[in-house]
Formats: C-alpha cells, sequence, structure tokens
C-alpha cells in the first residue's frame, strides 16, 4: 500500500477494520439487562458446566460493530446491483414495516387455526394472486426458497408418475441451466441428461426431441432463459415432453422479464417455482431467507406438499394432514415464509395488474437500452432484442490480456456491484447484466458510460490496471485457493490455534 | 407508480436509442397465443396509505402472542428480541445485498456469517458450522442424507421424541432419494430405548435435545452404540436457548447436530422465515450441505473472508453436488447472530436459566389443577401435561378465552388416539407468572 495512505489506527475515514466480535469485548460487560433469575434449576446431570466461549460485549459495541460490518457491505440501497439471474430490484420499505406488524410477526405456526384467520386469508390471496399471474389452478406455497421449489415440482412430477405406477429414470435439463435444476433431479432419484443450446441461445429442439423416450420423466426448462431470451419453442417442447407422458417443469427465476404480460399456464407447463425474493422484492438478505411457491397444472396439483390452505365456507382452513394419501409429503417445519408472503404481496398490491406489467415492460426496456449502448464495444452472445438481461460474450476483449472477472473487479472500483460473471456456462467469458426495472435511466447511462470506459482501457492494452484491481474496495482480491486447501471456518481462541491446526 | 423511475420521455428516448416503436416489439419471441391483450383479472395499483389498512385490517383478524398469555413451543418459540437486532439487521447494506458472490464488497456479510458459523459450532459443542438452511426441519433432513453419503448405510432410525414434522420432511426425502426409515413410535415418556434398533445398515440415529415432548435424555451410550456399527448421532435442537443452561450435544458424542436458530433473535412470523442450524465434526466438513464462509488474506495481506469449498455445491458440482440448496437463510442468521452477542457468555447463561425457572414454576402451578398429570420428570422450557380429556378441544375454548394455552400432541399426531389428551406447554422469560394464573384458572374452568 502507497506510503500516504497509512494511517497511524489503519483505519481511513470511513474505510474501516473491524475485528471479529470474539476479538472484543470482557467478562462483565452485557448487552442486555435480564433479571436475575430467581429458584433452583432442576437439570441435574444435564446442567452445563464450563463456558461456551461467547464473548460479552455492552450494547453500543455490538451496534458499533455490526454498523461499521455493514460498511463493507454493498447492496441495492448502495447502489446499482446488475447481478444477472438474480433480479436484484429495489425492496420497498413498506413491506418490511408491514412484515413486523402485531397480529403478523408474533403469530405461532400452531395457533389454533380460529385465532389466524387473517394470516390465512394473507396466504390465500398472495396464492390467488399467483395463480392469476401464472394462468396456473394450483399453488404450493410452503417452498422457502427457489432450489427448494424446484424440489417441490420434482416431487411433484415423480409423485405423480409413481401414481401412474412409471417412476421413470431421466429428467432432460437445459445445458444453460442454473446449476440447482440438475442437483434437483438428482435430488428426487433422477439421472439428468443435459440438452444443448442452439447459437442462437435456445433449447435445441431437435436434440431435445431426441433425447425424449419412455423413461423420461420430464424436462426443466428456464424461461426466459438464463441466456436473457424468452424460448420461443416453448409450446412445442411442452407437448413433445406431455406426448411421451411426462411433465414440463419450468425454472421461474426469470419471471420478472414476463410478469403481466405472459402467463406461464399458457405455455403449457406443470410447474413453475416462483422466486418471491426476485420477481416480488422481498430482500436478499445477504443470501436469504427467500420464498418459493411453485404453481402447479391440474394434473399435478393433487400431489401438492403439505400444508395447505382451504376454504371452509366463510373460514379457512389449514390441511396439515395426508388424508387422500396423495400429498407427496411435506418440505419444511411449518407452513411457508410468512414474512415474505406478507411482503410480496403488498408488493403485488401497491403495483396492481397494471403497474406489473410495467415492471415487466421497463425491466425488460432497460435491459435491451443497456444492449443497444454497448453492442459496439462488447460482443453480445446472440442477437437481440433481449428479454430482462443483457449477455456479452468476452471475446470483445480477446488478446487484450483482460479477463471477465478483471472487468469485474474494475466495475468494483468504479462503485458499482457486477454483473453475474461465467454464467451461464454455455457463453465464454459470460458477462450477465440485468438492471431491473426500478433503475433508472441516468443510473443506466452512468453505468454504460463506466463500462465502454473501462473496455477501451482494456482494448488500450492496460491490462496492468486490471489485474490489480480492486484498489478501492475494503478489501482487494482475496486468495480463495488457500482458502479452500486449508479451511478456517471458525474463530478460535489463539490457546486453541496449535491444537487446531493439528 | 412509486417504485419504477423512468418517466414516458426516458422511455420514449431509449426505445429510439434501441430502434424499435414501442416495449411490446421487444417481447417478439412470445409466441402469439401466449401474449396477453390486457392487464390480468387483479385489482389495480394502490398507494401507501391503502395498502397498510388492508394488511392492518387482515392482522386485526388474528390473535397475536403479544396480545395474548402464550405456552406455545413445539418447535417455535416466543422469546424477547431486543431492539438492536431488528434496527441492525435492516440496515440496507445488509437487508439489500446478496450471497457474497464478490467478497471484496461483501466482507460485512461474509464476516458476520463466520460469527455466526462460530457461534453455532460453539454452542452446539461441534467443530465447524455452515452459514445456514431453510429451518430445522430441512436441516434434519440435510443431515440425514449426509450420513447416508459418509456412511454408505440405507436405513436412518427417528426417535419418537423427534418433531413430527421434521419426521415428516426427513421422509419424505428418503422417499425419493430410497433410503429407509425406522420410525420409532411416539415417546411422551421419554423412555425409548433406540440401541436395539442399530444395525451394521443403520446410516444414523436422530434424536431431539431437548426432545419434542420436552425430556432431556443422555445419548452418550447412543452415540457409542452407533459408533460400534459406523452409523452417526445426529442430534437435533428445536430450543438453542436450553444450550445456555445444558450440556452440548457435542459432548454426548454427536457427529451432526442440526437445530432451528429461529428463537434466538427471529420472530415468530406464523412459521417462517426460519434458519436452520447444521454443525458437525472437522472431518465430514467437506460432505457438509450448504454454504461456508472461510477465512483467507486479500492481495496486501490483510485478513478477509470468502465463500469456500463450493466444490461441494450445486452451481460447482450440478447433479453431483452434496445438496441443491443455493438461497439459505442469512438475514435470519445476522438475527441470531446479533441477540447472542448482546447476550454474551453471561447473559445466554441467564436467558435459558430464566426459561428454565419460568417453566418449573408453571409446572408446579399446573399440577395443582385436579387431572392435570405431568408427563415428564426432567424437562428445559417444555413439558407435556396429561389432561382428563382431549386436549385439542381445551385449547380451542382456552383460545376462546385469550389464552393461548399450549400445543396439543393431536395437532402434530392425529391418527395416534393415546396421545389425544397430551398437551405440550411452554414458558420463556416473557411468562409473567399472571400468565400462568391465566392458564391454570381457565384449565380449572375449561376441566370443571
Amino acid at each position: 500500500m502507497n506510503r500516504e495512505r497509512i494511517t497511524i489506527s489503519g483505519d481511513r475515514a470511513l474505510a474501516i477494520e473491524e475485528p471479529l466480535i470474539f476479538e472484543q469485548g470482557r467478562p462483565g460487560c452485557s448487552g442486555v439487562d435480564l433479571p436475575e433469575p430467581s429458584g433452583q434449576a432442576r437439570l441435574g446431570r444435564f446442567e452445563r458446566n464450563g463456558p461456551i466461549g461467547l464473548p460479552d460485549l455492552s450494547e453500543p459495541q455490538i451496534v458499533r460493530h455490526y454498523t461499521r460490518l455493514s460498511q463493507q457491505n454493498y447492496g441495492i440501497d448502495t447502489g446499482f446491483f446488475p447481478l444477472g439471474s438474480c433480479t436484484m430490484k429495489h425492496n420497498p420499505r413498506l413491506n418490511e414495516k408491514l412484515a413486523r406488524l402485531p397480529g403478523i410477526a408474533d403469530l405461532h405456526p400452531l395457533q389454533p387455526v380460529s385465532t389466524v384467520q387473517g394470516a390465512l386469508e394473507i396466504i390465500d390471496t398472495l396464492a390467488h394472486w399467483l395463480k392469476v399471474l401464472t394462468g396456473m389452478p394450483a399453488v404450493a406455497m410452503s417452498p422457502a426458497a427457489g432450489a427448494h421449489g424446484e424440489l417441490c415440482g420434482v416431487m411433484a412430477i415423480r409423485a405423480a408418475l409413481e401414481a401412474a405406477g412409471d417412476p421413470r429414470k431421466r429428467i432432460l435439463v437445459a445445458d444453460s441451466a442454473h446449476g440447482t435444476n440438475p442437483a434437483t433431479a438428482a435430488a428426487c432419484g433422477y439421472t439428468v441428461e443435459a440438452v444443448p443450446t442452439t447459437k442462437e441461445g435456445h433449447v435445441d429442439l431437435d436434440e431435445f426431441k431426441r433425447r425424449l423416450g419412455p423413461d423420461v420423466a420430464g424436462t426443466m426448462i428456464t424461461n426466459p432463459n438464463t441466456c436473457g431470451l424468452f424460448e420461443r419453442d416453448m409450446i412445442a417442447i411442452a407437448e413433445a415432453v406431455h406426448g411421451i407422458g411426462g411433465y414440463f417443469y419450468c425454472d421461474g427465476a426469470n419471471f420478472n422479464a414476463i410478469v403481466g404480460r405472459v402467463r406461464p399456464g399458457d405455455l403449457g407447463i406443470d410447474a413453475m417455482h416462483i422466486n418471491l425474493h426476485k420477481t416480488f422484492s422481498t430482500p436478499h438478505g445477504g443470501g436469504g431467507p427467500g420464498s418459493g411457491p411453485v404453481v402447479l397444472s391440474a394434473a399435478l396439483a393433487p400431489f401438492a406438499p403439505l400444508p395447505y390452505v382451504v376454504h371452509r365456507g366463510k373460514a379457512f382452513e389449514l390441511v396439515e394432514q395426508r388424508d387422500d394419501g396423495q400429498a407427496f409429503g411435506r418440505l419444511k417445519a411449518f407452513h411457508g415464509q410468512m414474512g415474505m408472503f406478507v411482503r410480496a404481496l403488498a408488493y403485488m398490491m401497491s403495483h396492481g395488474s397494471d403497474g406489473l406489467a410495467q415492471v415487466s415492460g421497463d425491466a425488460v426496456l432497460n435491459a435491451n437500452y443497456l444492449l443497444a449502448c454497448l453492442a459496439d464495444v462488447l460482443t453480445p452472445a446472440f442477437p437481440g432484442p433481449c428479454m430482462h438481461e443483457a449477455l456479452f460474450n468476452d471475446s470483445s476483449l480477446k488478446d487484450t490480456g483482460v479477463t471477465t472477472l478483471d472487468i469485474a473487479k474494475a466495475l468494483i472500483d468504479e462503485g458499482y456491484h457486477p454483473m453475474t460473471v461465467y454464467f451461464p456456462l454455455v457463453v465464454h467469458g459470460a458477462m450477465l447484466i440485468e438492471p431491473t426495472e426500478t433503475e433508472s435511466k441516468d443510473s443506466l447511462d452512468r453505468f454504460i458510460a463506466s463500462m465502454r470506459g473501462l473496455v477501451e482501457r482494456a482494448k488500450a492494452g492496460d491490462a496492468a490496471y486490471f489485474q490489480d484491481a480492486p484498489r478501492h474496495a475494503p478489501r482487494r482480491r482475496l486468495d480463495e485457493t488457500t482458502a479452500a486447501r486449508h479451511p478456517i471456518l471458525r474463530w478460535r481462541p489463539e490457546s486453541a490455534k496449535g491444537e487446531a491446526a493439528e | 407508480m412509486r417504485y419504477l423511475p423512468l418517466t414516458e420521455p426516458d422511455r420514449r428516448a431509449m426505445l429510439s436509442r434501441i430502434g424499435v416503436l414501442d416495449i411490446e416489439s421487444l417481447f417478439k419471441d412470445v409466441p402469439d397465443a401466449a401474449r396477453l391483450r390486457g392487464p390480468v383479472d387483479l385489482p389495480s395499483f394502490k398507494g401507501e396509505i391503502e395498502v397498510e389498512r388492508l394488511f392492518a385490517a387482515m392482522a386485526a383478524k388474528n390473535l397475536g402472542t403479544a396480545r395474548a398469555p402464550s405456552f406455545l413451543g413445539a418447535g417455535a418459540y416466543r422469546h424477547h428480541v431486543p431492539a438492536a437486532v431488528d434496527a441492525l439487521i435492516q440496515r440496507g447494506e445488509f437487508l439489500t445485498s446478496y450471497t457474497p458472490y464478490q467478497p471484496e464488497i461483501a466482507q460485512g456479510t461474509l464476516q458476520y456469517l463466520f460469527e455466526f458459523q462460530t457461534q453455532v459450532a460453539l454452542i452446539t459443542g461441534m467443530d465447524v458450522a455452515n452459514a445456514s438452511m431453510y429451518d430445522g426441519a430441512s436441516a434434519a433432513a440435510e443431515a440425514v442424507m449426509m450420513a447416508t453419503r459418509i456412511t454408505r448405510h440405507g436405513r436412518a432410525v427417528l426417535s419418537g421424541g423427534l418433531h413430527p414434522h421434521y419426521r415428516e420432511v426427513i421422509a419424505t426425502h428418503a422417499r425419493f432419494l430410497g433410503f429407509t426409515l425406522d420410525l420409532a413410535a411416539p415417546d411422551p415418556n421419554g423412555a425409548e430405548d433406540l440401541i436395539p434398533r442399530i444395525n451394521q445398515g443403520t446410516s444414523c440415529v436422530v434424536v431431539q435435545y431437548p426432545g419434542f415432548f420436552g425430556h432431556l435424555r443422555d445419548y452418550a451410550a447412543l452415540a457409542e452404540a452407533a459408533h460400534k456399527v459406523g452409523a452417526l448421532l445426529v442430534v437435533v435442537v428445536t430450543e438453542p436457548v436450553a444450550l445456555g443452561a445444558v450440556t452440548a450435544p457435542g459432548d454426548m458424542g454427536a457427529d451432526i447436530v442440526v437445530g432451528e436458530g429461529q428463537p434466538i433473535g427471529n420472530a415468530l412470523s406464523f412459521g417462517g422465515p426460519y434458519v436452520g442450524l447444521f454443525a458437525t465434526r472437522e472431518k465430514y466438513v467437506r460432505q457438509m450441505p450448504g454454504r461456508l464462509a472461510g477465512q483467507t488474506v486479500d492481495k496486501d495481506g490483510r485478513r478477509g473472508f470468502v465463500l469456500t469449498l463450493s466444490a461441494r455445491e450445486q452451481h460447482i458440482r450440478r447433479e453431483k453436488a452434496t445438496s441443491n440448496i443455493c438461497t439459505n437463510s442469512g438475514l435470519c442468521a445476522l438475527a441470531f447472530t446479533i441477540h447472542l452477542s448482546l447476550l454474551g457468555e453471561a447473559g445466554f447463561a441467564r436467558l435459558a436459566r430464566l426459561n428454565h425457572l419460568a417453566a418449573l414454576r408453571l409446572s408446579e402451578r399446573l399440577a395443582g389443577v385436579p387431572g392435570v398429570e405431568i408427563l415428564n420428570d426432567n424437562f428445559f422450557n417444555e413439558f407435556t401435561l396429561r389432561l382428563p380429556v382431549p386436549a385439542a378441544g381445551v385449547v380451542e375454548n382456552l383460545a376462546g378465552r385469550g389464552i393461548l394455552g399450549g400445543v396439543p400432541a393431536s395437532r402434530l399426531y392425529p391418527a395416534e388416539a393415546n396421545l389425544a389428551d397430551l398437551l405440550i406447554v411452554a414458558a420463556t422469560e416473557l411468562n409473567t407468572d399472571e400468565d400462568g394464573e391465566r392458564l391454570v384458572s381457565g384449565l380449572r374452568e375449561v376441566l370443571r
């Protein structure tokens, strides 16, 4: 580091170093004032003896610690976050407020159903919106995230096939799919067969049909796909897979591109998860919690997992036990991500049917504007128009010595969260840019100018600049190889470090 | 629309730059048959005032635990969450960030995950923990799958003291992955002996601590019996506050400890979002599911954190991954970490003790109600009553009196007639003696 940048404390104004919580505090401090316990415990031989090793700090120390940590993070609130396939859109604060209302946040999942009619109404109303927006007759609300929703959908498919006496063996998955698709199929006991992508970025329909057979349980196709394109052959794929008695799972991660304009049910799908934390703006929270309700066709609806909400006259009931023997099981301890349901429903109601169509329209417009404004300096992976994300390959960086990763790290110095890189795997050096509808034109123009400037610098031969980036982030590039080779996954007291190293 | 920054002139300028006439033209790949001609049949947009009003009306139809004396537990527990927890997790840099794929600008998330992993390892008495799972039940299912991978044995023994919903989630995964389960009968007396069920084909034995019916049991002999045939002991903790008072599962020989983290830092929120805890021994770390934060250094030699051992995960290994999990419960893990940091060693021990003593006082009161029998010799903050009549009706009747009197075992085990009279009752630091008095007098009236 440059000498003139070295300070006595090691901090640099708002660029602050923060030790681990375990390296702070001292016995006698506390961040809580709990009453003095009175009475004799009756834990007998189960009574813990010896300390756990947790540090003791006061509230101001804790508040400062986590505030300082937060300042080393980049969020949507901080700036443009075009992480492709993650839909990092604005998170309205109204939704946070509503999820914390008394009568919602303080409900226990096992209260008598008569005392939670309003909660069941929220779940039922959200289910209604999801069914109308997707044109599907049923929805399983309990999955906790997108990948959990995938499990739900493929389990329902397998349960339906088992009920018909033939569970089958293979699932066809597009080679451009998220890694969760093949992992899900495997977790449901299926072998995975990849379907290639055409040079136009679509599922290769001929290759798809060639792989179909009586042992194919179904297919998992993302639409719009991870190349940022609408799968033109969705209806033909649906007909083909139904023709062999299989089912069509659609990965709905990119629903934001078509919400309010296209109903996946009209394309012939049998199941699709909806990431409420993407399309319906529940906060990503540093990696969750998410929520992944799964809409189901009439053929799969009877196999939906427990629990679910039903109407009984004017009241709502919660079906928690299998009485028909068809429900494929249970995925989660309780009824689903209620806190996320509230946020997503508030988001939907705020937009309304008209606003949601504008959401997808503006998301697609923003992505195409980026594509148009960068197409002369970066190489679009496929001809446009795109849907809600613009995908480039790294051919324009050829012979510059600058890689996709270098561009990403240089964008950090420019004040942006980088786009998704090296995904989808079918595009060399992929840069997947998803602006979302909540970015202004000024914000896009600023990003475009930065990106153009970086590519020009790369082409001018300044590779060293890129390899050194980021310079201005809380950390420079981190050594991931050593982290994986000699994993240090927890703090240990100095005294224990000798033994831990073995 | 308040969340959409583009203006009509913006849109026109952008369309012209792209070279199309309207937004509709950008959707040219959508087949005509699937193109909606107008808005879907749902209400149109609403301002904040109207949306708030609608939700307030729906919330008012519920009887929240903040308004009524509540003795509900059975896998979700109401504790006091210090105000600082919710204020800190709502900082936009935490709330609106994502999985730390770019570690240089995600050190805040990575460092708190590293702290979370350390805390979970410490309280469970294990070597390492991951960065969280969806909830306790899905973590339990992942633990059984992990044990199956490690041992290559196909049969898991599930205790009758394990939460029935956890048993159902494990059974769901077992059905699709083709491993088998040996399900012990529900064990309201905490008396089952699982050792005779262990054999050469056993992958793991799954027990709960404290148990679903509240019992504390010593699993050291069970661990030893499991280890003799190469099987693992999986211990499930649905009330981690207990770990401030009782021996850690790691000290009883557990190989994997999973749990529900909700009781520390997180609201009840009608069942979610919660946070699954997952801890194990160092030697099994490469078989773990989920994200892991690890320590390393940056180019200037400064300590920093990254996601690591991702060669286990779906985005690298695809169908060969240890799990399909991607998004987990990052923000709930942060709430857990901040709450446990505020408590510290002394506060955590005190909180646990307050819970235990509140439950003891409640049990003494309830023991005096005619016809009520307490099944537990020991417990932490939750125990089981046998009533002279079916518990479901009693709970409904108490709810009519504004008392959330506990969870009837029949809600989770409707087919088991011998459990119909059992009521599972929990007390925490939030239950006052007056609450206890109301439950006792309510029960006296209902049972009269």
